[in-house]
């Protein structure tokens, strides 16, 4: 029996280019919902917590539409000559991105709160900038919930299987990931490649997670007077 | 111009902060006031934590804020030590102390790492990670951390409040210490006046956001239409100097203009300014001078003034001699038995006396 290591690094890949691209766009989203007290507040966060609660095949339809060619982004991507995202890898990262986003936005967000203004205050009367006091003072702080948001991304985008079934299909090296590969051994009664996948990611879902409990206890533990 | 000018007007809430108050350019001044008065928004729009709708802060010449200009937090020259002390967990103490001295060019160092970690006995604590300090250990390296940005204007907000009666006995030399080696201009907010007499020059009470009374810390501690003096602890300063020691009885004498007081013996030099704090609840009035009286102090005045602060009691200020002024506080009844008024002479003893400085 081959098997076929392809699935696990599309998968990695897909994980670890969605959970970057999060944490990047899921800080600022984060640190404004933390701060604000603006009246759509609410709405953002709702919106931001979708896809919590929507079926998967509903946010991968929507998705399908607007980025199929004559959809409102597929145009874009291609009056912008990138063609269109659906059934490609980069349609996956997007479509993973918004599916996890409230996974990134509201660890980072809680961690925000529970810090409150002072520490930033503090930084900001020792004469450090906004962007310094950002970097030197709030991400170490918040270090707990970037941990957090970062594992749950990673591991939601692995789990991901809806989404992915909708708007990438099942092209082997460009949106052939782990989750799709089983069922797909499943369904040719392949049972040994299923077994061997499906076993491989009930450990490294649980390592990840009891990693994440380790590495959190310690920082809480080491912070405490 | 060596002036601090304060003004300011901005709602929050509820709440109006209208104050405008001009202090010295040097020294300590207190803001004073009970809870909820704006004295912590006053410091804090100063600073510029807080943008104020209209304002001038202008710290000596340099303007901070005005109607064109709001100069951001990390622009201004100041020292902010906030009520909790706030220190970096993630930091060791030494990492603290030169968070805010790496940020400032070397050009404006004026005050030497060692000097403060000296004055603040620190030294040994720098290698310390900050959740295992105590509470005066924590506000003494915070407030080391923003002495150590040169600042031109220090911030305390109720530097002591958080901390119990012990740690607070510790702190307040440091402070005093402060305050005579490094000149740096201060606003201290509190509501002790007890912090206030041994810590201010200058002070400015605020009530319900607007200011009550401004001036030099002394006569104002005293004016009974203040509520500073209905606390319990109502107490007067004075200023004198070391007049001589007492070797046989273990007593230094401070002289003040023509009379003096005893405090237990400290080692000063003669002639050394002093000042002292006389609590009203200490000192008691009598007709008549008494030799036969275990009471060392006494001092001939004058009645100024008198203000029923409860049911049963009276605080009656005093003139002495000099002109300083003296709060005493006795029951109604001994008042009305005396039949103290106004302009009336008598005899104030006292029973402790203690030196600030």
């Amino acid at each position: 029996m081959t098997f076929d290591w392809q699935p696990v690094w599309l998968t990695l890949k897909l994980a670890g280019t969605t959970t970057l691209l999060l944490l990047i766009i899921g800080t600022p989203i984060a640190w404004w919902l933390a701060r604000t007290h603006a009246w759509y507040r609410q709405a953002l966060s709702a919106v931001v917590a979708l896809p919590l609660v929507l079926p998967p095949t509903v946010l991968g339809f929507y998705l399908l539409i607007m980025l199929a060619p004559d959809g409102p982004v597929g145009r874009l991507t291609q009056s912008l000559g990138i063609g269109s995202l659906a059934f490609t890898f980069e349609g996956l990262v997007f479509a993973s991105m918004l599916y996890s986003l409230p996974f990134v936005v509201q660890p980072l967000q809680n961690a925000f709160e529970a810090l409150g203004p002072r520490p930033a205050e503090v930084a900001a009367t020792l004469r450090a900038s906004p962007w310094d006091r950002f970097m030197t003072v709030v991400i170490p702080l918040a270090r707990p919930g970037f941990l957090t948001a970062a594992v749950l991304a990673f591991a939601h985008t692995v789990g991901e299987f809806g989404v992915v079934l909708m708007i990438g299909g099942n092209i082997p090296g460009e949106t052939r990931v782990l989750s799709v590969a089983i069922y797909d051994y499943v369904e040719t009664l392949e049972y040994d490649q299923a077994h061997l996948l499906a076993a491989g990611m009930l450990a490294f879902s649980f390592l990840v997670l009891m990693t994440l409990y380790l590495v959190n206890g310690r920082i809480s533990r080491s912070h405490q007077p | 111009m060596s002036r601090i000018e304060i003004r300011l007007n901005h709602r929050f809430g509820d709440f109006e902060l209208d104050v405008a108050f001009d202090a010295p350019g040097q020294g300590v001044t207190a803001l004073f006031g009970r809870s909820g008065c704006g004295k912590t928004s006053v410091l804090r729009a100063v600073a510029g934590l807080e943008r104020t709708r209209q304002g001038l802060v202008r710290i000596n010449g340099e303007v901070w804020q005005d109607e064109k200009r709001f100069l951001p937090i990390h622009h201004r020259a100041i020292g902010y030590v906030f009520q909790e002390a706030s220190l970096f967990p993630h930091l060791s103490v030494r990492k603290n102390l030169e968070y805010g001295l790496r940020r400032v060019p070397e050009r404006q160092r004026q005050i030497p790492f060692h000097d403060v970690v000296e004055l603040l006995g620190i030294s040994t604590l720098l290698t310390r990670a900050t959740p295992r300090l105590s509470g005066g250990e924590r506000q003494r390296v915070a407030i080391a951390r923003a002495l150590l940005t040169s600042p031109r204007l220090l911030l305390m907000d109720e530097p002591l409040s958080a901390l119990d009666h012990a740690a607070k006995q510790t702190i307040m030399p440091y402070l005093e210490r402060l305050h005579d080696e490094f000149a740096i201009p201060s606003l201290y907010v509190s509501h002790d006046p007890n912090e206030v007499a041994r810590l201010a020059d200058h002070m400015v009470v605020l009530d319900e956001g607007r200011v009550a009374a401004e001036g030099e810390a002394a006569p104002l501690l005293t004016r009974l239409d203040l509520p500073l003096s209905t606390y319990d602890d109502a107490s007067a300063l004075l200023e004198g100097f070391v007049g001589s020691h007492d070797h046989s009885y273990h007593l230094t004498w401070i002289s003040l203009q023509g009379n003096r007081v005893a405090v237990p013996r400290e080692d000063l030099p003669v002639g050394r300014h002093a000042r002292v704090q006389i609590q009203a609840r200490d000192v008691s009035l009598s007709i008549r001078a008494h030799a036969d009286t275990s009471i060392l102090n006494i001092l001939p005045a004058r009645v100024i003034d008198t203000r029923d602060i409860s049911p049963t009691q009276v605080l009656v200020r005093l003139e002495l001699e000099d002109g300083q002024t003296l709060l005493s506080r006795i029951t109604r009844r001994s008042a009305i038995g005396m039949g103290v008024r106004e302009g009336m002479q008598l005899y104030a003893q006292v029973k402790s006396v203690a030196l600030l400085s």
